[in-house]
């Protein structure tokens, strides 16, 4: 599969196929928090698809329920009106598979690195099945083969507190991906590190999806994150939010960190800046 | 010398010291033996009367100890059932809260009157009086969950049993440590106390024996045989706590970054 072909925009959504459901789909989605007077709507209708295989980052100012349509989708929340269908089926199934990264690192404090890496493995069909008998043969390898590709091979057995902010999320990274989710959701995961951290695991983080290509949905503030690592990007209004816009990055991937001083980069967040300086401002 | 070991030596010789003041000041004072024995008399006692003295210990260690068990199983099912749920939560809680303030000493007559005098009261008892700490912390450790951490595992679509077992148990379980220390020293005192008042067997009993026959020795024989214990069971409980939470007292950033 190439990656220089732009991904579809949800505007003109015309499935590639009939046959392939989409990775992801809100159908008129709305999070209402509340009821009566003091009702709060987090999120306004909204429509957004994606296929198997996007990365789509959600840009927009804060508050503005970005946070909320990963919530939705990995199934936290309810959507107060509307569908929100993971690979055709409803987000209230149980069978989809997610990976989910937060800001917040949160590993549990009381396991290692690798326990803690281990544990999609324990709770995701069909990985559990086995999981008494493979947690020290092959889930072990696996958790340290991913743990290698971050440069954490030597920590499996070190535990949170020894870990620095950067290498947590590393970990973090690894746990998000180790039961070959489907749709993996990232929360600003990169939110809280120091610029040449984040820099660090952008590239660790491409390398990461390039080579197993999951459906990747980030919600950031970065944009220059936004546009480094996505194929394709959507801004949201203030809230209650909305997608107002929804555009292709085309750029091929893998990506040069070195792009994001580019000229055409550059432009392209500018236009992103003041897209979403007006919708702050209306 | 390190900190810790200076400090270790200090509180080694505050002891000795508190005794040889003892000792010395019933000496200095001419301090009748009925009234308050010297430390040494009393060693002498413990030494020679050892042999009768021993089945008595074994009997309040096992009161206590069995007592312990029993509110430890009751302790952890019910904090789990009231921390889990915040309704239950809110619910049980006037109840526990009264229970709780009864003063342990008035269910001995009770479990008396029901079981007669013996094992059972001294056992009920030490059950009774440590339930409700280890309640109350089970109950805590899992209501302060971070929720983050809970969100962790329910986006992997985890049962509420799974997020229990994986989550809120080993979350809570410093909190359950801390109050095993708390229980296992109450438990303690509820046996004994109950073998003071209705039991021919236990230190309780002993010291309640001794004291009618003017053994002042004897009698101060088994206060130290307790403070022993109670030391040892809290020892016990505290290194335990140390190996299986070490987790929560090292670092200070570790649960959410």
């Amino acid at each position: 599969m190439s990656a220089n072909i732009p991904a579809p925009t949800a505007q003109q959504a015309k499935p590639a196929g009939v046959h392939s459901r989409p990775a992801l789909e809100l159908q008129d989605a709305s999070v209402v928090f509340g009821s009566g007077d003091t009702a709060v709507t987090a999120l306004s209708p909204t429509n957004l698809k994606m296929e198997r295989g996007d990365f789509l980052a959600l840009v927009g100012p804060s508050g503005c329920g970005k946070s909320t349509i990963l919530k939705l989708v990995s199934n936290l929340i309810q959507p107060s009106s509307g569908l929100v269908l993971v690979g055709g089926k409803e987000a209230k199934a149980k069978e989809l598979r997610i990976g989910m990264a937060f800001q917040n690192p949160t590993m549990l404090p009381w396991l290692t690195i690798e326990q803690n890496i281990l544990m999609p493995l324990k709770i995701v069909a069909p990985f559990k099945h086995t999981y008494r008998q493979d947690k020290k043969g092959a889930f072990r390898d696996r958790v340290h083969a991913l743990l290698a590709q971050v440069g954490l091979k030597d920590f499996a057995n070190h535990y949170p507190w020894q870990l620095s902010g950067g290498m947590l999320q590393r970990s973090n990274l690894c746990r998000a991906l180790v039961h070959e989710p489907d749709l993996l959701l990232l929360d600003e995961p990169f939110g809280a590190l120091d610029q040449f951290t984040r820099e660090e695991l952008w590239q660790i983080m491409q390398t990461l999806y390039l080579d197993r290509k999951p459906t990747v949905l980030l919600v950031t503030h970065d944009l220059r994150e936004a546009g480094y690592l996505a194929n394709r990007i959507c801004v949201m209004s203030a809230r209650p939010g909305r997608i107002i816009s929804d555009e292709p990055v085309n750029i091929p991937q893998p990506r040069d960190i070195g792009i994001i001083y580019s000229p055409e980069f550059v432009e392209m967040t500018q236009g992103l800046r003041e897209l979403i300086a007006q919708v702050r401002s209306a | 010398m390190t900190d810790s070991q200076r400090i270790r030596v200090l509180s080694t010789s505050l002891i000795i010291g508190f005794f040889l003041t003892w000792e010395v000041l019933c000496i200095i004072l001419n301090v009748s033996d009925l009234i308050l024995p010297r430390p040494s008399e009393i060693l002498v006692t413990m030494w020679t009367r050892f042999p009768v003295l021993w089945p008595h210990i074994l009997q309040t260690l096992y009161s206590t100890l069995f007592g312990f068990s029993l509110g430890v199983i009751i302790g952890v099912a019910l904090g789990v059932i009231v921390g889990t749920s915040k309704i239950a939560y809110a619910v049980a809680y006037p109840l526990l809260v009264g229970f709780s303030s009864i003063p342990k000493v008035a269910v001995v007559p009770i479990f008396v009157l029901w079981f007669g005098s013996g094992t059972t009261p001294a056992v009920l008892t030490a059950m009774v009086i440590c339930v409700f700490p280890i309640v109350v912390n089970i109950a805590t450790g899992l209501a302060t969950t971070e929720p983050e951490l809970e969100d962790v595992l329910k986006t992997l679509g985890a049962s509420k049993s799974e997020i229990l077992w994986n989550v809120g148990l080993p979350r809570a379980m410093p909190y359950f440590f801390a109050s095993l220390k708390v229980a296992i020293t109450l438990s303690f005192v509820g046996a004994v106390l109950s073998e003071t008042v209705a039991s021919n067997m236990g230190i309780g009993n002993v010291m309640m024996t001794a004291s009618s026959n003017f053994q002042v020795s004897l009698v101060f024989a088994g206060l130290i045989i307790l403070a022993l214990m109670g030391v040892a069971l809290y020892a016990v409980f505290s290194f335990l706590e140390r190996r299986v939470t070490g987790w929560a007292t090292r670092g200070n950033d570790i649960a959410v970054t």
